[in-house]
């Protein structure tokens, strides 16, 4: 990565995202869920963040509807200050091409793609730069988390700690204002563990991203700005 | 490359296997479509030269005599109502030369002949047989028709010397078993009349080959005992394909019935029309097949990949651009199939001209007649097209609708 631009120290402490009573039912007749019970939740630049909770009380749904991925049953979402929550399936994808980076919590590679294709991706449809300067990108992005060597590899080559960084390296590839990760150091050693997360502090601080993510691990929520706890579809 | 062409690229060979029956199928449609359509249209070609070269482009015959009634439409009214109730028609030409002479002002027309036709009855030393006689005045004819090229035995000198001399279609010489020099006598009426074999012509248009002998106009008018007139006039153009209009105004300035050889070979025609559609429509199966099996593949390929939707979703992608992911997929199939098929037809048109096929039925060729258009590989490219495209969209717009969350969660319909 370049190093850190001056202007950063403007944005940081705005708000990116900010969610309002969110709900969220899944399933449906009898196994329908009350999975979502009223989240409220903002996200400043430049800060990092952690939800933490047993399995099963809905850290991936809240994170798939700050995503825009999913729509809530109730609730509003502001994603730098416009609602999202009520906006177009267009709309929604736009802001998650330019705004929001998201690294889910399995299958996180085109597998038919190499390493760098897959980061290239993003900024492609963006179209914000020539073929080269994104190629580049994607390179220093993938020297970022440790796989310069490995940028040729197919999807198909790449171990599933391997894969799962290349999926950071792709959620940064359009330099979101956001970046969500659930779970990015599930599936890492300590090691790669801790350059993703020192990776993921750098943004925050130095490019003065928000980042929310969803962690079982207490050492990296304890690094984190501000440490969120869920229990059965709220906050606690 | 475009980011989705990329994409599509990349999914269709990581299914290569599934595509080469869809691509398969559309080799074989677009290919067997343009042969098809090579050899019918060849066909009909060959038949419209052949008798625009022996009977014209247009033909005057029978006078048109209208029987009108008028009658006033109201006291002081200008009007006048006339009524055509029906049209009588008088057989043949009554004054030719002057119809010709009027007829030759048109531009288009490049020659007129009158022809005096009459059944007869044909006997040679060997056997009798049916036959029907033109009358000509030889150079005229030779303007309206081909004849010339026609010759394959003896020559149209000695038709011009010899007032007995006769141009014997080749069907009809081998029946009579005639050669150049022989003589046959020539019944009409009660009265017969020795002629001889000037030249044999060969047409290839068997009807004609079988039936027609051409004499001097002023031996059949004898013959015949028509000293005035002509059955018909043959009119040669020189841009074929205006001979409707041409005739249409003809028949209106001449009084005439003119028939331009679109309505007087229509039978044929149509019957040529439809043997083009009806193998089109015959070989379009191939190209169903492989919409089909475009279909089949497509879908199979949205199940395996929705994940990647998901995923190529939450980065940006649109709706749009999924879909048409999956229609690239079926373009790139499509220009692949394309390509080939129309080189498979080519060379499939190729071979068939080129094949020794002697064909005696209602023409006489010696190899299979194939017409070169390219109008024939655009329609069945189009065709491809319009159906591969249309079965490919219901999959493409299936995966466009899949929603993300749904998805990931693996509760996708
Ligand atoms: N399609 C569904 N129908 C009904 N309930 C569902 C459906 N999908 C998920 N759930 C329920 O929603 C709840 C929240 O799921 P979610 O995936 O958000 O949990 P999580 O906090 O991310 O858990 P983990 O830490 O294991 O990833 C779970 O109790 C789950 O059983
Ligand atoms: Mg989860």
């Amino acid at each position: 990565m370049k190093p850190a631009p001056a202007v950063v120290s403007s944005v940081r402490g705005e708000l990116a995202l900010r969610c309002t009573g969110l709900h969220r039912y899944l399933g449906q007749g009898e196994g329908r869920v009350h999975v979502l019970k009223g989240v409220s939740f903002e996200a400043r630049r430049g800060q990092i963040y952690a939800i933490v909770g047993p399995s099963g009380c809905g850290k991936s749904t809240l994170l798939y509807l700050l995503g825009l991925l999913d729509q809530p049953d109730g609730g509003q979402i502001e994603i730098n200050g416009h609602l999202m929550s009520n906006s177009d399936d267009l709309a929604r994808t736009a802001a998650r091409g330019a705004h929001i980076g998201f690294v889910f919590q399995f299958h996180f590679l085109m597998l038919e793609f190499t390493a760098l294709e897959n980061v290239m991706m993003p900024m492609r449809k963006l179209a914000k730069m020539p073929v080269g300067e994104m190629e580049a990108r994607a390179h220093a992005l993938l020297e970022s988390v440790g796989l310069g060597a490995k940028s040729r590899r197919l999807g198909t080559q790449l171990s599933g700690g391997e894969q799962q960084r290349v999926a950071i390296a792709r959620a940064l590839a359009n330099e979101p204002s956001i970046l969500l990760a659930d779970e990015p150091t599930g599936n890492l050693d300590v090691k790669n563990a801790g350059m993703v997360f020192d990776l993921l502090t750098s943004l925050a601080k130095d490019r003065g991203q928000a980042v929310i993510l969803v962690t079982h691990n207490p050492e990296i929520a304890q690094q984190c700005d501000l440490t969120r706890p869920m229990r059965d579809g709220v906050f606690v | 490359m475009s980011p989705n062409l990329r994409i599509a690229y990349r999914f269709l060979t990581a299914k290569k296997r599934a595509m080469l029956m869809s691509l398969s199928c559309t080799i074989l449609g677009v290919g067997l479509f343009i042969v098809t359509q090579a050899t019918t249209s060849g066909f009909e070609a060959f038949f419209i030269e052949t008798i625009l070269g022996i009977n014209g482009a247009i033909r005057i015959e029978d006078k048109i005599q209208d029987t009108m009634r008028s009658m006033e439409a109201a006291s002081g009214s200008d009007f006048q109502v006339r009524q055509r109730e029906g049209q009588k028609y008088i057989e043949g030409v009554e004054e030719p030369q002057q119809i010709i002479s009027v007829v030759s002002e048109f531009a288009n027309v490049r020659g007129a002949s009158a022809v005096l036709r009459g059944n007869v009855q044909l006997t040679s030393s060997f056997t009798t047989k049916d036959a029907q006689v033109f009358g000509i005045n030889l150079e005229d004819h030779l303007r309206v028709s081909n004849l010339a090229e026609k010759i394959t035995n003896g020559s149209l000198d000695e038709f011009r010397g010899s007032p007995s001399g006769a141009l014997v279609g080749r069907v009809l010489a081998d029946y009579l078993q005639l050669g150049v020099g022989e003589s046959f006598v020539v019944f009409s009426r009660g009265e017969s009349r020795r002629f001889h074999v000037s030249a044999i012509y060969e047409t290839g248009y068997r009807d004609v080959d079988k039936a027609n002998v051409y004499l001097h106009l002023s031996e059949a008018r004898s013959l015949l005992r028509k000293p005035t007139g002509a059955t018909f006039i043959q009119i040669s153009l020189y841009d074929s394909n205006r001979a409707p209009g041409e005739a249409a105004h003809l028949e209106e300035v001449l009084h005439y019935s003119v028939k331009p050889w679109q309505v007087r070979e229509q039978t044929w025609l149509t019957a040529f029309r439809a043997l083009r559609i009806s193998s089109a429509i015959t070989v379009t199966v191939f190209t169903l097949i492989a919409s089909l099996a475009m279909f089949n593949t497509l879908a199979m390929i949205v199940l395996e990949k929705t994940k990647d939707i998901a995923i190529l979703r939450s980065m940006g992608y649109e709706r749009r651009d999924i879909t048409q992911i999956f229609m690239w997929q079926a373009g790139i199939v499509l220009a692949i199939g394309a390509a080939l098929g129309a080189l498979f037809g080519a060379g499939v048109t190729w071979a068939v001209g080129r094949v020794p096929l002697p064909i005696n039925g209602i023409f006489k060729t010696e190899t299979f007649v194939v017409a070169w258009s390219a109008r024939h590989y655009v329609e069945a490219v189009a065709t491809a097209i319009v159906m591969v495209m249309v079965a490919s969209l219901v999959p493409a717009r299936r995966a466009a609708r899949l929603e993300p969350g749904d998805i990931i969660r693996g509760t996708a319909q």
